[in-house]
């Protein structure tokens, strides 16, 4: 089965991000820009599934401005086959990126969609949902393991009490969460070869996608900063300042 | 305007997002209803029917609806939708798996995550792991809404005497289905509504040597948490992860141990009302935000403080 995977550009997650001085947004200028960490993930598992013969192409989506090769090219050199770029400069919201994939899955008919549960940039933790949604596939979010069981896949999720497995019927939306594998490096001789894999470059104009917006950001502010407290001595001291200062215990 | 606040539940008891879920509607305004939707969930819809100022309470009890399975439950509220102009739902692992389909099924946007609201159509929301705070104006006509716990007081259990209407719609999308479940069973308090939260990282070592936090979270009625480092190793369940990708607490009293600080720790935690910290590295990013710091060996430490509580 085709396994479509998307992938998205973001900020590194060890770079501390800084609010530009006019509120408008946080600085991304001279940042340092990575895959989304969960995308890895979900690059990772396809790139599994094609080695245990249960995937047979990988094709690596992003959406985004044109540097976001870089992280399609990272995705074909960790193992995807091809990849689309659906280029567009201004800021997609999840609904639109959804709606983006829809057609795209409608045009590819893979039998799984594998994406991260959310990007650390915006934290919204949407487009799979919303993709699921739209097209009508089953949907199994913060999965940390997937498996083949007949003509069904077998989901386990991440829940806030524990874990929940669940069976969908294919083709399906999968998210994935931290746990589902540890993404490996792609090597040397892989990122040469990734240069040489197709990456078809396309607009949402050319899916028919109009770019509405549904949210207007007014604002972008640093939060409250928290300052550090007072070390202490031992644990006695601890105690009494947790008990007759902060009066928490 | 009206506003449908979707309830969290185990079809047994109403779990206290919910009242948050409902705070943070009542500061939008408006008339409030509650949805139970589950399997013989009678009781839940009762104790919503208690919740102070709710309007109604619209029960769908059906089996489609027992495991809160996506699919099933989007198709109810996005129908349900066409009276109301605000949808909420609390920021757990139910409310992000549902909410986002529903407001797709509505081709609306959807505000993820609120910890506050300026109007009826402008939110405060955290992005980038909590280190920027962005305001947000919702331009859709039905505003799709997920709340986060910490930001907002649960509203009043009691005091309300709502009606409990039922809905014999169902939806049944057959594309996916239940298999089972394994939950963590504890004595203590929830970790995400705890009033002491006692977390754990890497630096304990070992399973064995996480269960030193469990005697001390006992003498201090305190939740475990966990930072990754420490689910990742194999220390403790993922469910007591804190952080951005994990759950989010706001304790009056949290304590770090031998735990760093890293950035996605952070975005759970540094809204709590005091924060101590126990690591030997000095340096240790923690130290940064903690109101109390000692620089120790955690091996001596706990032991000594489970003696003086």
């Amino acid at each position: 089965m085709k396994v479509l995977v998307t992938v998205k550009r973001v900020i590194d997650y060890n770079v501390k991000v800084r609010v530009l001085p006019d509120y408008t947004d946080v600085d991304l200028k001279n940042v340092k820009m990575g895959v989304n960490p969960f995308c890895e993930i979900a690059v990772e598992e396809a790139v599994r599934l094609k080695e245990a013969g249960v995937a047979s192409e990988i094709i690596a989506v992003a959406m985004g401005p044109a540097s976001a090769q870089e992280q399609l090219r990272t995705a074909l050199a960790i193992g995807a086959d091809r990849a689309i770029l659906v280029q567009a400069e201004e800021r997609l919201e999840p609904l639109t990126v959804a709606k983006l994939l829809a057609r795209i899955v409608e045009q590819e008919q893979p039998g799984l969609v594998l994406m991260g549960k959310q990007s650390i940039d915006t934290d919204n933790n949407q487009a799979g949902q919303m993709l699921s949604a739209l097209s009508g596939m089953s949907q199994a979010t913060f999965a940390s393991r997937i498996e083949q069981n007949g003509d069904e896949l077998h989901v386990t999720r991440e829940v806030d009490g524990g874990l929940q497995t669940l069976a969908l019927k294919l083709p399906a939306v999968v998210t994935v969460d931290l746990r589902l594998n540890e993404p490996r490096y792609a090597s040397l001789p892989n990122i040469m070869k990734a240069k040489k894999k197709p990456l078809d470059i396309k607009t949402p104009e050319d899916y028919g996608v109009e770019l509405r917006a549904h949210s207007k950001l007014l604002k972008v502010e640093p939060p409250p900063v928290r300052q550090a407290g007072v070390k202490v001595a031992d644990v006695a001291e601890l105690v009494d300042k947790l008990k007759n200062e902060a009066k928490v215990i | 305007m009206v506003n449908l606040v979707i309830a969290e539940h185990d079809n047994q008891v109403l779990k206290p997002a919910t009242l948050c879920a409902v705070s943070a509607a009542q500061q939008i305004g408006g008339e409030l209803d509650l949805l139970v939707m589950g399997q013989d969930c009678r009781t839940v819809a009762e104790s919503a029917a208690r919740v102070s100022g709710v309007r109604k309470v619209l029960l769908a009890d059906h089996p489609a609806y027992g495991h809160q399975l996506a699919e099933n439950g989007s198709g109810l509220v996005a129908e349900l939708a066409v009276d109301y102009s605000h949808l909420l739902m609390a920021s757990t692992s139910n409310g992000k798996n549902l909410m986002p389909r529903v407001a797709a099924l509505l081709d609306v946007g959807q505000i993820s995550d609120i910890i506050r609201v300026d109007s009826a159509d402008t939110f405060a929301r955290p992005i980038y792991a909590g280190n920027a705070i962005a305001t947000v104006q919702a331009l859709d006509a039905i505003k799709v809404i997920t709340v986060r716990t910490t930001g907002f007081d649960a509203a009043p259990a009691e005091g309300g005497n709502a009606v409990v209407e039922s809905i014999d719609k169902v939806f049944e999308a057959g594309v996916s289905r239940f298999v089972s479940e394994q939950l963590a069973v504890s004595e203590r308090p929830e970790l995400t509504s705890a009033r002491v939260v006692i977390s754990g990282g890497r630096g304990l070592g070992s399973q064995q040597n996480f269960q030193m936090l469990e005697r001390l979270a006992d003498k201090l009625g305190a939740a475990i948490g966990a930072s990754r480092a420490a689910v990742d190793a194999g220390y403790a369940a993922n469910d007591m992860q804190v952080g951005q990708t994990g759950k989010i607490v706001a304790p009056e009293l949290y304590i770090a141990v031998g735990l760093s600080g890293a950035i996605q720790h952070l975005a759970g935690m540094k809204d709590a009302k005091v924060i101590v910290a126990i690591n030997k590295d000095e340096e240790a990013p923690i130290f940064q935000v903690a109101d109390y710091g000692l620089v120790a060996d955690l091996f001596e430490v706990l032991p000594e403080l489970e003696k003086a509580l």
